[in-house]
């Protein structure tokens, strides 16, 4: 697997914000990722890491109501995959603080959004501005080994 | 065997792709939830809402959630367990998750769930239901 040619490809995905589309986002996003050569738990990785962060903008950025759009871009070069998640929500204030574990305003929420997303990729970079909407991309490493494969 | 099974399949747009579906049974004081399919924030808010009503109807000792079929669960699912542990918890009663396939387990360990409720890996062998 280590000769493998990675060719360089992007998709773009923009839907609705409703929470039907989280698993639309995850499948096209996983899908994309295997076309090359990754593990069965890189793949699962990707999947959290997308679903946390299209839920986070349908939840916070636009209050889980379905009245606004979020795009998921996937670019792949020879380094990796780059996954980013944009919403025109309300934005985050403080992004510190949101991304702290169990950091939630919501009771059944864990709060674990963020953590999951820095567990599961190799790169987590978020860019906010109150009333403007959420960026969040995130970057995914090929890595040499593959015991997986 | 008094068993109660409500076949009950959350809301699905796609077919085979997105749908949870729950099956509920009723053996003495324990309440078996076996869950088949992907648990994220779609899939939570319904699967919140099933175990709520099953539980305010049920009353039971022990809930037990079979896992076996679940192939994909972020926190959105996570929090519903959460959620409904605590509920559990609060009342004197018991959460025991069965037979949690590698990546849903490795999300209850991230999320430190395992710590807090016991997590059968095989499952109790008195499974009423059977698994389908």
């Amino acid at each position: 697997m280590a000769d493998q040619v990675i060719r360089e490809n992007s998709m773009t995905l923009e839907f609705l914000s409703l929470p039907e589309n989280v698993g639309l986002a995850r499948v096209a996003v996983a899908t994309f990722a295997a076309q090359v050569d990754i593990t069965l738990n890189e793949m699962e990785e990707i999947k959290v890491a997308v679903s946390e962060a299209v839920s986070n903008a349908i939840i916070h950025g636009y209050d889980g109501e379905p009245r606004g759009k979020v795009r998921v871009t996937a670019e792949r070069d020879s380094s990796g995959l780059t996954i980013t998640v944009t919403d025109w929500g309300r934005g985050i204030a403080d992004i510190a603080q949101a991304m702290q574990p169990a950091f939630s305003t919501d009771q059944e929420r864990m709060g674990l959004g963020f953590a999951f997303m820095q567990s599961f990729m190799d790169g987590l970079e978020v860019t906010s501005e109150p009333d403007q909407g959420t960026q969040v991309r995130m970057f995914k490493k090929y890595k040499g080994e593959r015991p997986g494969n | 065997m008094a068993e109660r099974r409500i076949n009950n399949p959350l809301r699905n747009n796609i077919e085979g792709v997105f749908l949870l579906q729950v099956f509920f049974s009723m053996e003495g004081k324990e309440l078996w939830a076996r869950l088949k399919g992907e648990l994220d924030m779609h899939s939570a808010d319904e699967l919140r809402r099933e175990l709520e009503a099953s539980l305010d109807h049920a009353r039971p000792e022990v809930l037990l959630l079979d896992m076996e079929g679940v192939s994909f669960i972020d926190s959105s699912g996570l929090g519903v367990i959460l959620g409904r542990y605590r509920r559990l918890k609060k009342q004197g009663g018991r959460m025991v998750i069965c037979r949690p396939k590698p990546q849903v387990l490795r999300l209850l360990q991230l999320s430190g769930l395992d710590k807090i409720m016991t997590i059968e890996a095989n499952g109790p062998q008195n499974n009423p239901g059977g698994i389908g």
